[in-house]
């Protein structure tokens, strides 16, 4: 069998957008990779995996495949494969990092917020929308500390989350070991120069149109990088050094 | 110390004789550069047609251990796109000395022969004419009569000067007949073979997989008869032929090569491994040293 197949124990909503998809099964697998999500009257696409003890994702309704999952109930059945791609990686004398997410890709910083926690590494979660009610939801404070931005400023900090990682990066007595970004691309861009500038190591997650999902078809090459096997996490030089970053092709 | 140094017969001095498969990350010269970097003999671009193609809509391929099925559905951004990524890929790759090859399709002799015009403006090394296509509904399927073959052969050969390879189907009942059909038309040279046809289905989800429901296998699988098919049409023809069909290890290579072939497309084997040209070669060449063949052309198995 080509897929594993789980039924949906749980739905929540993040925002009027993003739904969160709790399933029956555990996966084996790390912060920063994804899955192959196949519903079969619809479609595949690539999701990020947003927790893993239950398998867990976090779905924007925005087309064809996505509005047929945020059809479905609980009990219904998906289909996966995977665990794929290149998981976010930690040097183990890390002791703080700062993670940066707008959108649904709040959703893989949570499951990484996690992982670190687990490792005892202290986490600053900074997360971002236009308005107080496009906000994902935040971590147990167990896990991490949030700081959140609205462009609006409804919620948190006026501001872009970019604004809030060059505030804390100012404050030179908690340097961060390490940044991580998921989201917008201009977002991810403007974090990995600004990590760049600071001299602080830095990961992104590169969105890519995926076919493939297995490093066949090329259909997400970047720069002859294949982001599906390659990536889709990239270091911020890696990231920088590519064209199109901050400025993907559309569909 | 074996060489691994080759010729396609007159048409490419090739530095191995590993070329990137169409369809395996090649679609833009980023990609075919990459391949080249990464120690192929020769590169081959995504087959292209002269207006372009969307392709299908995921689920279009599946793995396991032992097989792809992949119905991409040609997904390609149109000839005039792909000439000018392979004249970029053309001058950077001559710099690796690494030939590249392009590789085109069409509804009809007429639009092989257009879209043929159009990449050669990018001065590839050799044009493939893929007529085997698995996965467009047979509207691009010339691979299984005598007639249609030489067609598309003959149309292409008038259209350009670069030489020409033609791109066999392995699910035909008289490969030899196709490949002397191809030759007698003017051909330069045979690859073979393009995906078999084949089918994934989901038994919990009861429905085919790929959206296309058919596609088309590739991978190791596939061995046994690419070399099947290989060996069968060097024993029609004498144009040199480019042997693709579940190459994964130096071994596979030299196998294809024993068979006939003058030269190995490798495409799946990324999959499995990703480092896999410079794996294959290595391996290739100590199978040489183990059988005692210095060159390439010493492996060839003689009736
Ligand atoms: C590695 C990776 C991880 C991903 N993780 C997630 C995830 O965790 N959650 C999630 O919701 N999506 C994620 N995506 C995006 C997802 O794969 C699909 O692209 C998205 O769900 C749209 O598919 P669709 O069939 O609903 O839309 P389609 O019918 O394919 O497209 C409809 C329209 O939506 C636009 N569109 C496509 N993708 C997006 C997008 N991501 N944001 C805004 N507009 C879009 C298209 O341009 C098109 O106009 C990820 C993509 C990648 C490559
Ligand atoms: C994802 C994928 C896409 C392919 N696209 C093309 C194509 O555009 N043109 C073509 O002639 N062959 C195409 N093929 C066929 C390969 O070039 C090759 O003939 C076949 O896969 C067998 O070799 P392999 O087992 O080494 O993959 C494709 C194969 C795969 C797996």
């Amino acid at each position: 069998m080509f897929y594993q197949h789980a039924k949906i124990s749980k739905i929540s909503e993040e925002n009027p957008r993003v739904k969160t998809f709790i399933l029956d099964c555990d996966l084996k697998t790390e912060p920063g990779q994804f899955l192959m999500l196949w519903i079969p009257e619809s479609g595949e696409r690539p999701m990020s995996i947003a927790g893993a003890n239950p398998l867990t994702l976090s779905i924007a309704n925005v087309g064809k495949v996505s509005a047929s999952i945020h059809s479905k109930k609980v009990g219904d059945r998906i289909f996966f494969r995977g665990p794929l791609g290149k998981p976010f990686t930690f040097q183990s004398s890390y002791k703080r990092i700062v993670l940066v997410g707008g959108g649904y890709g709040v959703a893989p910083l949570r499951f990484l917020a996690s992982a670190a926690a687990k490792k005892k590494i202290s986490v600053k979660l900074i997360m971002g929308a236009k308005t107080k009610g496009e906000l994902m939801a935040s971590p147990d404070k167990k896990i991490c500390e949030t700081i959140i931005t609205t462009d609006d400023g409804s919620e948190g900090q006026k501001g872009f989350t970019t604004d809030a990682l060059t505030n804390l990066l100012a404050d030179n007595s908690s340097t961060p070991d390490a940044v991580y970004a998921c989201g917008p691309e201009l977002m991810m861009k403007k974090v990995a120069e600004i990590c760049k500038q600071n001299k602080i190591p830095c990961q992104v997650s590169l969105e890519r149109i995926m076919k493939c999902g297995i490093g066949l078809c090329g259909s997400c090459s970047v720069d002859g990088k294949l982001c599906c096997c390659e990536g889709p996490v990239f270091t911020g030089d890696e990231a920088l050094g590519v064209k199109e970053f901050g400025s993907p092709q559309k569909k | 110390m074996p060489s691994l140094e080759t010729n396609l017969g007159k048409l490419l001095k090739l530095k191995n004789p590993l070329i990137l498969a169409s369809g395996i990350n090649d679609s833009n010269a980023a990609s075919l550069i990459r391949g080249a970097k990464d120690g192929a003999g020769a590169v081959t671009s995504k087959s292209c047609n002269v207006k372009g193609r969307k392709g299908h809509d995921p689920p279009v391929l599946i793995s396991n251990e032992h097989y792809i099925l992949n119905a991409m559905g040609l997904p390609n951004p149109g000839a005039e796109k792909m000439r000018d990524e392979l004249a970029l890929a053309v001058k950077e790759c001559a710099k690796l000395g690494v030939p590249v090859i392009a590789s085109v399709f069409g509804e009809s002799a007429e639009e092989f022969a257009e879209a043929a015009q159009i990449v050669a403006e990018a001065k590839p090394a050799l044009i493939e004419a893929d007529i085997s296509c698995p996965n467009t509904m047979n509207k691009t399927f010339f691979s299984d009569k005598p007639e249609s073959v030489s067609a598309v052969t003959r149309a292409m050969k008038n259209a350009t000067k670069i030489p020409i390879s033609v791109k066999l189907a392995p699910n035909v009942p008289s490969l030899s007949l196709l490949a002397k059909a191809a030759e007698d038309a003017g051909a330069d040279c045979i690859t073979a073979i393009n995906t078999m046809p084949g089918m994934a289905i989901d038994p919990i989800a009861r429905r085919p997989i790929l959206t296309n429901k058919v596609g088309g296998m590739s991978g190791p699988a596939l061995k046994p008869i690419s070399l099947r098919c290989v060996y069968e049409i060097s024993r029609a023809v004498k144009i040199p032929i480019i042997g693709t069909g579940g190459i994964i290890t130096g071994s596979d290579a030299a196998e294809m090569l024993v068979a006939g072939a003058s030269a190995v497309g490798v495409g799946s084997a990324f999959y499995y491994r990703r480092n896999s040209f410079k794996l294959i070669a290595e391996e290739l060449e100590k199978v040489m040293k183990e059988n005692g063949c210095s060159k390439i052309s010493d492996l060839r198995f003689q009736e």
